[in-house]
């Protein structure tokens, strides 16, 4: 019994003493997994934002946009060429769900239009598959000039490990935030965007089109997607079980709330470094591979005490 | 002009409040029933019973548990998969436990652990609502994942983590076990799946299903009204459970034969949901037709082109299905998002004013 | 009303399956294959289900088949999953397979029970139930040429021998990787064993298939333990994701060796110049030269017959398959000469099973010159417990640095035999084998 006390308290503390570089490294993998997963749910809350609908298919979207860049490159298209189509193939996705999924289901409760990106998910897998092939794939990091290799810092008599993909990914996924928050707040189309998600009556009524609107956001979703999916892919390869992590968006929503930007970000850092210094200090405790379940965890802690997240509009129901 | 339902008068409450009320729905059932219990192990092939009917029964079991918490009560539940989990390891560790006694005795108990277990993960539904109790019932099913493996003690610290399904029998009888004949094991399946929907259905007739469809449709109302929230729900999250339990504990002992951890993972979760959306959400019978169309669908894919001549890749068959069902998914949301139950409904009311269109 | 339609959605289901059998012709040799190709094990399933598929399309194309009679093979898709692989299984039994080939370690335990029963015997080459080697308590079940516990025997043997003997692995630290499920927890029990006996220390690191892109958490942990060897045994996407991971924490590459499921070029060739020093078991021999892969490319890739993209033929994975497939043929050829009939069944080949012998002349004589350690198997024995040898990535292709390693069998036996013991007192009633030796060992 003391054994197991002595392990939740005192010896993960001890650890973290004993190496700090191994801290450090672990935080930083924390930081930059978060991104990714913050990346993930930025493309949630830019369509929850907009159109009010919780869009599961984020995760399908991801592996979908980079399938599509790297299954064009391989029929012989060159990396910025293929990277253009892409960007094009998800207008065009974006087109096709807001005129086949969004237009009919208009007034549904959301939870039919949750189910209807379900739906979607099951589709695009589907069609994913059938067109480029079952079988994970390798990123084309090199032809998008996507940084290989590492810097090694020694810090604290060990050294620290940053994958350059992974500076670049920080830095990416902050100039993507920077530039959705000047979208929303100094842009035209930003306002209307906010507008359409405080109200979509009132924004009909001042002459904003809902369906341009929706075309525009899942579009932007999109462009977030396949920044995510290169990100992610050029870490480990592109396949189908990165649905599976998209999921883990879910606790970083919970956390930020599903309508604030900064929310995602912060949200998606907590979560990530929670997760990895969970798995590393505790995680041999019970076994390990507690990733699995953790952020869950973390994420229900959080709900329990503050259900809006940190950063979501409190919900006051009306009867 | 045909099927005319007037004319049959009731003279007692009883008669009024019965689960069939009108001849033509007793004649239907019987005539069913009689089919499912006589003529189909007459007529059905061994592939039929095990790769088809089985499997159906066994989903739309769970399809029902789920129906019963997310589709009369509301709460979205993503954990079906970890549920059925705790079914079928409290099956296999009751079996251990006591292997002289019945094995049907002992399936529906380990509905009672899954109970248990559903109750423990839905005591947050008390403070979170929608979406973010899906994200709960997610971590229950992870968690659930994570300790089918992690904890040796539930597969009897087999050396591949996998639980095998021991010869039980019943009157002499193979029950399970890869002894046990297809269409033995389908009678016991349907028997437990007849029983037990009998109960659902008046389970959701009753006040349990009516508070139960009052927390659905405006909880602050019914709280208002004096129904306890909190005991509903977790009689919700309990029934539900319980249903899932003894569907995962069929699912090993009279399908497959055998389980390991990654058999309910969170695919399975996702696979009912979709069997219960495309149904029907708030409908018994849309759990069974869901189930059929989901599991039925991609066998009916993969059997059509050699039925038709043509010859293709069984992987391209199997990719084929996913999108089918993905497209289905959406096509019956905007055509009917009330699922197949509603469109079996507004068939049945054309059959009623039948030659008139209404 | 529900109840109504219960039975209606059964009686509707059942006319799909009525329609869901196809016909197979009656004059030919019926082998399904069950394969993968989608999901996140395709990458390790693709390469083996073009090899085991050409190989027997060669043989009809350049021999009409197995003594004039021609092969039937017809692939299932399981996508790796248990559930898709018992319905393949329940699609095909009526059709007279001869043999079934589930090619996943949870598929081959759910069938093992059912085999018997069915009368078709599996034919789970060097992966499965380890214990299934005991012909006595598994007369359908077989396993050559090597068990996981050999290969584990086989690594500690070669690390051994690295170190200078096993008397220097007192002390050491040995990091055993693995996916977490059945087929990464077999061998536990012999690592267990041995590190007890020689002194060394194991810390082991599971994978979930759920996490099995997402291994940077557990190569931290690596680099916080800092074992002096990592042993891996990963399927699927395990295994570039591992590698991957390894060569970006800076683990010495030719300390690490992986089983030889881990052992193909996909899973070392996405690290890039990382991977170089990568090492992995083996029992087949990789490269295109032998005039069997020869006449696979003459007689069906040239003529459009196969689904095996350029680059791949001569894999190693690609050769696995094909040593599945020419085993089986064996096999098959096996139970046309015992039992004197051209058109055999699944227990005609249950005896051509038990009695296989391909000796190194006899690999030659199929085409394949030195292509694998001779195998052996008996009543007794279903596995012969033979060799393997260890390859190292090089950049760009494998090549072998060792000799053929033989498995420690006086280590393995006893806990084979142990295993099998617990398996049917576990599963009790478990029949008695009632099928007759031919070789009379039993």
């Amino acid at each position: 019994m003391t054994h197991l006390l002595y392990g939740i308290f005192i010896d993960p503390f001890v650890q973290m003493g004993a190496a700090p570089d191994l801290l450090v490294q672990t935080l930083w993998e924390g930081l930059v997994s978060g991104v990714l997963y913050a990346l993930i749910a930025l493309g949630f809350v830019l369509i929850f934002k907009a159109s009010g609908v919780f869009n599961f298919a984020q995760g399908i979207m991801v592996v979908f946009s980079a399938l599509t860049l790297v299954g064009l490159n391989e029929h012989g298209v060159p990396a910025y060429l293929a990277l253009a189509l892409t960007i094009a193939v998800m207008l065009v996705l974006a087109f096709a769900v807001e005129r086949v999924i969004l237009r009919p289901l208009v007034n549904q409760p959301d939870i039919i239009l949750f189910m209807a990106t379900f739906g979607l998910t099951y589709f695009l897998i589907g069609l994913g598959e059938l067109i480029f092939g079952g079988d994970p794939k390798v990123m084309i990091s090199d032809q998008l000039q996507l940084p290989s290799g590492s810097y090694r810092i020694p810090i604290f008599g060990g050294y620290l490990q940053m994958q350059k993909i992974d500076v670049a990914a920080t830095i990416i996924a902050s100039l993507m935030v920077a530039a959705l928050a000047v979208l929303f707040n100094r842009t035209r189309i930003g306002r209307a965007l906010r507008a359409v998600a405080d109200s979509h009556k009132a924004a009909l009524s001042v002459g904003i089109s809902l369906e341009q609107i929706w075309v525009i956001v899942w579009f932007a979703a999109g462009i977030v997607a396949l920044a995510t999916g290169i990100m992610w892919g050029a870490r480990s390869n592109v396949s189908f079980a990165l649905e599976i992590i998209a999921l883990k968006a879910l606790p970083v929503l919970i956390l930020g709330g599903f309508t604030s930007i900064p929310g995602a970000i912060i949200g998606g850092i907590i979560i990530g470094v929670g997760e990895k210094i969970g798995e590393f200090y505790w995680g041999p405790l019970l076994g390990s591979g507690i990733e699995s379940w953790f952020a869950y965890v973390i994420a229900l802690v959080f709900l329990l005490f503050r259900p809006q997240g940190l950063f979501g509009e409190r919900i006051i129901e009306r009867l | 002009m045909l099927y005319r339902e007037v004319g049959q008068y009731k003279t007692s409450y009883g008669a009024d409040q019965a689960l069939f009320p009108i001849l033509q729905d007793r004649i239907g059932i019987t005539v069913i029933l009689l089919f499912a219990f006589v003529g189909v192990p007459l007529t059905a092939s061994s592939f039929t019973l095990d790769s088809v009917l089985i499997p159906v029964l066994v989903l739309s079991l769970a399809a029902t548990g789920l129906n019963l918490l997310t589709g009369f009560t509301g709460l979205l539940s993503l954990g079906t998969g970890g549920f059925m989990g705790v079914g079928a390891f409290a099956c296999y560790k009751l079996t251990t436990f006591f292997p002289n006694v019945n094995i049907i005795v002992l399936i529906l108990c380990s509905g009672f652990f899954a109970a248990a277990v559903g109750t423990v993960f839905g005591l947050p539904s008390l403070r979170i609502k929608g979406f973010y109790l899906a994200v709960a019932t997610l971590a229950a099913q992870f968690f659930l994942s994570w300790c089918f493996i992690r904890i040796p003690w539930l597969y009897n610290y087999n050396v591949s983590a996998s639980i095998e399904v021991p010869t039980k029998t019943l009157l002499g009888i193979p029950v399970t076990g890869p002894t046990a004949s297809p269409v033995t094991r389908y009678l016991i399946v349907l028997s437990i799946v007849a029983l037990l929907t009998l109960v659902a259905a008046n389970l959701v007739r009753g006040r349990i299903g009516r508070t139960w469809m009052a927390v659905r449709d405006m909880d602050l109302a019914a709280q208002l009204i004096g129904i306890r929230l909190y005991q509903t729900k977790l009689l919700a999250f309990a029934v539900s459970s319980f249903y899932c339990g003894v569907a995962g504990a069929m699912m090993v002992f009279l399908w497959l034969g055998n389980a390991e951890s990654e058999s309910f993972n969170i695919n399975q979760s996702f696979l009912i949901l979709f069997m219960v959306i495309i149904g029907g959400l708030g409908s018994l019978l849309g759990s069974f037709l869901g189930a059929a169309l989901i599991w039925g669908l991609p066998i009916v894919l993969r059997a059509a082109p050699a039925f038709f001549g043509l010859r293709i890749q069984s992987a391209t068959a199997e990719q084929a299905s996913f999108v089918i069902v993905g497209a289905l998914i959406i096509f019956f949301l905007i055509v009917e998002p009330h699922g197949l139950a509603r469109l079996w409904q507004i068939g049945k009311q054309k059959l009623r004013v039948w030659p008139f269109p209404y | 009303m529900h109840l109504k339609k219960l039975a209606l959605s059964a009686a509707a289901a059942s006319v799909v399956g009525l329609s869901a059998s196809q016909a197979v012709a009656q004059d030919t040799l019926f082998v399904p294959l069950f394969t993968y190709r989608t999901g996140p094990f395709a990458n390790s399933g693709i390469p083996i289900a073009n090899g085991m598929h050409d190989y027997f399309n060669m043989l009809n194309a350049r021999d009409g088949g197995i003594g004039g009679v021609k092969l039937a093979i017809q692939e299932c898709e399981t996508g790796y999953k248990n559930e898709k692989g018992v319905e393949c299984y329940d699609s095909v039994k009526s059709k007279n397979p001869l043999v079934i080939t589930p090619y996943s370690t949870g598929i081959t335990l759910a069938l093992i029970p059912k085999a018997s029963v069915d009368r078709i015997p599996v034919f789970s080459m060097a992966y499965g139930l380890s214990a299934s080697a005991v012909g006595a308590d598994f007369p359908w079940i077989f396993n050559p040429p090597a068990t996981y516990w050999d290969g584990m025997s086989i690594v500690l043997k070669y690390i051994a021998g690295k170190e200078g003997g096993f008397a220097n692995l007192k002390g050491k630290k040995i990091g055993y990787i693995y996916f977490d499920g059945g087929y990464g927890l077999e061998p536990i029990p012999l690592l267990d064993q041995f590190a007890k006996e020689y002194g060394f220390s194991v810390t082991k690191y599971p994978v979930p298939p759920a996490q099995m892109q997402n291994q940077s958490g557990l190569w931290l942990s690596v680099r916080r333990d800092r074992p002096d060897w990592m042993v891996m045994w990963g399927w699927g996407a395990m295994n570039p994701t591992a590698v991957q991971e390894a060569a970006k924490t800076g683990y010495p590459m030719d300390r690490f060796i992986g089983v030889w499921w881990s052992g193909s070029e996909d899973d070392a060739r996405p690290a890039g110049a990382g991977a170089k020093g990568y090492l992995s078991l083996n029992f087949n021999a990789v490269g295109a030269g032998y005039p069997a892969i020869k006449d696979i490319e003459k007689y069906v890739i040239a003529k459009g017959n196969s689904q095996t993209p350029k680059g791949m033929v001569g894999d190693n994975f690609y050769n696995r398959g094909v040593m599945n497939s020419a085993v089986i043929a064996e096999a098959i050829r096996n139970a046309q000469r015992i039992t004197h009939k051209k058109v055999v069944n699944g227990a005609d080949v249950r005896r051509g099973l038990e009695t296989l012998k391909i000796s190194d002349e006899r690999w030659k004589q199929l085409g394949l010159p030195g292509f694998a350690a001779a195998i052996q198997v008996t009543c007794q024995d279903h596995n012969g417990h033979h060799s393997a040898y260890v390859q190292q990535w090089d950049g760009t292709k494998w090549v072998k640095v060792s000799d053929w390693i033989s498995p420690m069998k006086e280590k393995v036996l006893p806990l084979l035999y142990g295993a099998a013991n617990d398996y049917v007192s576990k599963n009790q009633p478990w029949p008695k084998r009632t099928e007759a030796c031919d070789d009379k060992t039993l």
